[in-house]
């Protein structure tokens, strides 16, 4: 009796969980002028509208190449320091363990009022490649939490194996470690894009007269509520979905990376 | 790499972690006492207007936890207890929301909630309602949007916890002829506490910094420190203030934590 409850209570729960990720697909498919739900009629005039206007794919553009450039930072700085962390003894290391994942904890509108200060005084306002390193340092603690997790179940004696047989240890960390933990480095990767692709905080502050993704849409709601957001979001969950597939197939599962 | 290498793989990432992370941080929160007194310090906890900000923050974010807490349990201990199939589906449901935008989750709720929004409509169709319900711009929007952003928080350790306690433990109760609730009272929440204060802890210390939400959501109604912040820095320009206000948010904020930490450590280690 109570199991049939339960399944009750989390059937309404998981209703509340998707429902506003539902509901914006048939609103992007509205042919109503304005919000209206239930949608009068079908049309695509909100996609078109979204794919003919510059900004929205410039600021799509902008999205998509600075999360690939964060990620591939994040990976370049996180994974040798979640090495350190996994298999390092060294004094401090407890204290760099917390600095590496303090970034999740630190409120972000703190991070984000210091960095535009920072970048403010360096001139770096505006420019991609400072939203990529800010975007890096939120990034790094889901590397570093993915890493850690994969390097802990690693067997170590496939790579004793191949410094016995002769190997040098570069050639047993490019030939042995790192393609047995592909599946750690494609979901690290992967999250490190989507927590850069769907920031908006710290893109408010620095990204200046340069819109990403996140900035647009949240000027967009402000200003006025327009199903041409309905559609953009309907791509943006179709795109999270793609990757989360990806994570999947080919990466280690989230369920570890989130214990 | 073994063990030889020490700290030098991390140094690279060290290096980012200190240019970017802390001398920003720690540089911003020094404009608050450049004057040279603590008169930031007392404008932000003295007035009555940011003492108001910092009650509301600390009063949505122990409403929010609560919530968290009695929608995260339920799912978290089925996901734990039902077959794998179900199990993977269960994981998929709370993912797939976790890693949507934050902003196209809180538009959804704008055109759920709204005056004209879908519920208000539906309710007035079915006749349960003749004036919509303000459910957007106040508390109850607030609400709702954060508590939808951090339930998978709750979720995912509670899981965890649920899934560690042994299943003989349970099997014995029910030998013993032992009813589910006596069950559910007297084996799964004692032995699953730690997954409890694990989420409630996270959601409690990431609500305290929570801006996207109450600043679409609240609509200006709700204010909260992170929006506050905000303004000041972008709207007043008042850089002092703002590095105050930061302060006293860090501090809340790592010093929740830490002490939730510490606790923890001296439970955990048998």
């Amino acid at each position: 009796m109570s199991r049939g409850l339960l399944i009750a209570v989390c059937t309404a729960i998981y209703i509340f969980l998707m429902l506003p990720l539902v509901v914006v697909f048939p609103i992007s498919l509205s042919s109503a002028p304005y919000m209206q739900f239930p949608p009068p009629g079908f049309s695509t005039q909100w996609y078109d509208r979204y794919l003919e206007d510059p900004q929205w794919i410039d600021a799509t553009l902008r999205s998509l190449y600075v999360g690939a450039a964060t990620a591939v930072l994040a990976l370049a700085l996180g994974v040798p320091l979640a090495f350190a962390l996994a298999r390092g003894r060294f004094v401090g290391r407890g204290l760099v363990d917390r600095l590496a994942l303090a970034p999740l904890i630190v409120p972000t509108i703190i991070l984000s009022v210091g960095l535009y200060g920072l970048f403010a005084k360096l001139k770096l306002i505006g420019e991609w490649y400072g939203l990529v390193v800010a975007h890096t340092v939120l990034a790094l603690p889901f590397v570093v939490l993915v890493m850690v997790a994969g390097l802990r179940d690693f067997d170590r004696a496939l790579e004793q194996a191949a410094e016995g047989l002769g190997a040098s240890r570069w050639r047993t960390l490019l030939r042995v470690t790192l393609p047995l933990l592909r599946p750690s480095l494609v979901s690290a990767g992967l999250l490190a894009f989507i927590s850069s692709f769907d920031e908006l905080v710290v893109a408010l502050f620095l990204a200046g007269p340069n819109m990403t993704l996140p900035k647009k849409m949240f000027d967009n709601i402000l200003m006025e509520i327009d199903p041409t957001i309905a559609a953009v979001s309907v791509i943006q969950i179709l795109l999270v979905s793609i990757v989360l597939v990806l994570i999947g197939r080919f990466g280690r599962g989230l369920q570890g990376s989130a214990r | 790499m073994s063990s030889r290498s020490g700290w030098l793989p991390a140094t690279p990432a060290l290096v980012l972690l200190f240019a970017f992370f802390l001398l920003p941080v720690v540089r911003m929160l020094g404009f608050s006492l450049e004057s040279g007194t603590l008169d930031w310090y007392a404008k932000a906890l003295g007035e009555q207007l940011y003492l108001r900000v910092f009650w509301n923050t600390f009063e949505i974010a122990v409403f929010v936890t609560a919530v968290c807490l009695l929608l995260g349990y339920p799912l978290g201990f089925l996901i734990a207890t039902t077959t794998p199939g179900w199990a993977t589906l269960g994981f998929i449901f709370v993912l797939l929301p976790l890693w949507t935008s934050v902003l196209v989750r809180t538009y959804a709720w704008m055109v759920l909630l709204g005056r004209n929004g879908v519920f208000n409509r539906w309710l007035i169709d079915i006749g349960l309602i003749s004036d919509p319900l303000p459910l957007l711009h106040n508390f109850t929007g607030v609400l709702i949007g954060m508590v939808h952003v951090l339930l998978p928080y709750m979720v995912l350790p509670i899981y965890g916890a649920v899934r560690r306690l042994d299943p003989a433990l349970v099997a014995a109760a029910e030998g013993l002829g032992a009813s589910s609730w006596r069950i559910f009272w007297r084996i799964y929440l004692p032995l699953t506490l730690p997954g409890i204060f694990a989420g409630s802890v996270i959601v409690f210390v990431l609500s305290l910094g929570f801006f996207i939400t109450p600043a679409l959501l609240g609509g200006g109604k709700v204010m909260m420190v992170a929006v506050l912040i905000e303004q000041e820095v972008r709207q007043t320009l008042n850089w002092p203030f703002a590095s105050a206000l930061s302060a006293v948010l860090l501090v809340l904020t790592l010093g929740v934590y830490a002490l939730a930490q510490s606790s923890t450590r001296q439970e955990a280690r048998p």
